[in-house]
């Protein structure tokens, strides 16, 4: 019964046509892999370029107890704990931390997306843990945030990630660490 | 129903006598100053990055119309999709019966308590009083939400609802109810919310959210923040609630694009804010296994009735108007009496009540200077002043025959005549035996409801219609 008569209501008000949007903004920008690196770390997340992730991992996290969904089987270093789920939410409360990749980045803006693919898991994987450790592929990072939604599959579940949990709600200044994990660290592969 | 509409405060008084007592407040204005003048820097800084601001603030107007002039189909679009992918859809009429939607939801659940994302739709509608009432208690999870929360205080801002609070204030709500020591450091405050919030979201059996945008053709929903605590909400509970607006859709994926650009840099200045989520219904084994979509109406259909007024139903509630405001930086948002204040406040708050007979309505499209700024930082160009002067035009019209429609026409017929006219001019000058320095700061009623928030320059004491035939004539 609401239905109906929202719908007659709408019906009733008699908008007319409008005319077509003009789509005349920019759809792509200079993009790459450095511009993306610097926007970042503009956001205070860290930014390592490198080749050799591995590598990269062994610096960064021995002695961790780090949740791991599908990641490539050459990330799971020795000298970690690594936690595979199923996990509990207290479990994932109690990690050091997350590795992950990505479905796709953006240049312009310094965010990473998550869709729930390879090696990204569910969203509370990367949610409750303290700290996240996210390897971006350079053929993944777009351009602008339209190259990056055409990429996209909007029905999976998506999580925009731009620089590390913050709030502007103090004084109206950002502020860097609230819910989110509050240490957000980005390994881009050339 | 007959209800009142709760978008607007019960027992506020009008935006005039609330913010005679709001420019009394020393305090208030230093804490307003401080937080628009740094966030309309740092805003303009992010626009000016971007080559193509202006053709995306004419795509957004135009998706945004579009999506105004086929409502009824996109919404029923939406529909479609989202219980193709297991959500459930429900409609509301009004507040009352979004509320009640919410309650019977939570207890089907069997829960008694349930954690928020801040929203503007469920401010709107009074969803957390209507709850309390039905013996569920609504946690917010948003840090300014939050302080207004613990300070059992009211909203002030559209994005910052605590925005007339300085650190030092939120330290000693902090202290004071969350039995806690820790200092005025904004980092120290954010931690301390984190701490008191973690087992909420980790226990809590369902969540209550808005929504900044649904997809037409997807299903999917669109909830942008900062914090985490959308993520928290959004992902942990079984049960996810959302409400929002009818307006609040785009047609396409695609036109995601647009908005994703706009609102960030217009709202929080920053080129994309910390977390955006995108859900469409439910995935399994990823989120809430239970998701209820309600679609407010809530005056929007009498909104889009009106061609001039129903631009404001473009709004994506950036706040990028109210921090440009100069009515809005001294007056601050409680003054408008509604969790919608600032210049978009003044022109939908009235629209959603749509009754020019009330008073704090009728009084609010004259909360504004009509500068303009507030057209020229809109993301989607909603030309607030021209629907300000629309409304005014309203709220006289529903005034009838009062001492100013009178006396108006009592100036037309002075006006009439020239003799008249120099009459009434003459004994208008006597007027300067009661000003001081040039200025009248009180005139004797009816004059006094102008005096009572303006000055009137003294009359000279000659026309210059009679010095210029004493000096020109022939």
């Amino acid at each position: 019964m609401a239905r109906d008569e929202i719908l007659r209501r709408i019906r009733a008000a008699r908008v007319p046509a409008a005319a077509p949007a003009i789509r005349n903004y920019n759809r792509t920008g200079p993009g790459g892999v450095e511009l993306f690196a610097e926007r970042v770390a503009d956001y205070r997340a860290i930014v390592h370029v490198v080749t050799d992730v591995p590598a990269k991992l062994r610096e960064l996290l021995p002695g961790k107890r780090i949740v791991a969904p599908d990641v490539p089987s050459s990330w799971l270093i020795d000298g970690v704990e690594w936690l595979r789920d199923p996990l509990t939410i207290d479990e994932l409360d109690g990690a050091d931390g997350v590795l992950t990749g990505c479905a796709v980045a953006i240049a312009d803006t310094g965010t990473i997306v998550l869709d729930g693919g390879e090696a990204q898991g569910r969203r509370a994987l990367t949610l409750l843990p303290d700290y996240h450790v996210c390897v971006v592929r350079a053929d993944q990072v777009a351009a602008s945030v339209p190259e990056a939604l055409a990429r996209l599959e909007p029905t999976r579940p998506l999580t925009f990630i731009s620089g590390p949990s913050a709030t502007s709600d103090i004084e109206l200044n950002r502020v860097e660490g609230v819910h989110g994990p509050r240490t957000l660290e980005v390994l881009i592969v050339t | 129903m007959g209800t009142r509409n709760p978008v607007t405060w019960l027992g506020s008084p009008t935006f005039p006598k609330a913010a005679r007592e709001a420019l009394a407040d020393t305090q208030l204005r230093q804490n307003l100053r401080k937080a628009t003048g740094t966030i309309r820097g740092r805003r303009a800084a992010a626009v000016a990055e971007m080559t193509d601001w202006e053709n995306l603030r004419l795509a957004g107007e135009a998706i945004k119309n579009d999506v105004l002039s086929r409502l009824d189909t996109l919404l029923v679009q939406l529909e479609e999709a989202v219980t193709a992918r297991g959500g459930v859809v429900h409609w509301a009429r009004d507040a009352a019966e979004a509320n009640e939607i919410v309650l019977r939801l939570a207890r089907e659940a069997g829960t008694d308590e349930v954690v928020k994302v801040k929203s503007m739709a469920t401010a709107e509608i009074g969803l957390n009083e209507a709850l309390e009432a039905g013996g569920v208690k609504a946690i917010e999870t948003d840090l300014a939400e939050l302080i207004v929360q613990l300070g059992d205080d009211r909203p002030s801002h559209i994005l910052v609802p605590a925005i007339h609070r300085n650190r030092s204030e939120i330290r000693d709500i902090f202290q004071r109810r969350m039995g806690i020591s820790v200092s005025d450091e904004p980092a120290e405050l954010a931690e301390a919310a984190r701490r008191y919030l973690r087992q909420k979201f980790l226990t809590t059996r369902v969540a209550v959210s808005g929504a900044n945008f649904a997809v037409a053709d997807t299903g999917s929903i669109v909830v942008l923040e900062s914090e985490g605590n959308g993520r928290m909400c959004l992902t942990l509970p079984e049960t996810l609630i959302t409400v929002m607006g009818i307006e609040k859709l785009v047609p396409t994926w695609q036109d995601l694009e647009v908005f994703l650009q706009l609102l960030p840099r217009s709202s929080t200045a920053e080129r994309m804010n910390p977390y955006t989520s995108v859900w469409t219904g439910v995935t399994p084994g990823d989120g809430p296994s239970s998701f209820h979509l309600i679609l407010l109406d809530n005056g929007r259909t009498a909104t889009l009735a009106d061609s001039v007024g129903r631009q404001a139903l473009r709004c994506i509630r950036c706040s990028a108007c109210l921090n440009v405001c100069p009515v809005y930086e001294r007056t601050g948002g409680k003054s408008y009496g509604s969790v919608y204040p600032g210049p978009i406040g003044a022109i939908l708050t009235p629209q959603l009540v749509g009754d020019m007979h009330d008073p704090l309505s009728a009084s609010l499209p004259y909360a504004s200077s009509l500068c303009g700024a507030c057209f020229e930082v809109c993301p989607v160009r909603i030309d607030i002043p021209q629907v300000l002067t629309h409304l005014r035009a309203e709220a006289v019209e529903a005034k009838g025959r009062t001492a100013e429609s009178i006396a108006m026409a009592a100036a037309a017929w002075v006006f009439a005549s020239a003799s008249r006219y120099e009459r009434a001019q003459k004994l208008g000058s006597l007027a300067r035996f009661i000003a001081r320095d040039g200025r009248i700061t009180s005139l004797p009623w009816p004059g006094s409801k102008w005096t009572s928030s303006r000055d009137v320059p003294a009359p000279p004491a000659e026309s210059f219609r009679s010095w210029w035939r004493k000096n020109r004539g022939s």
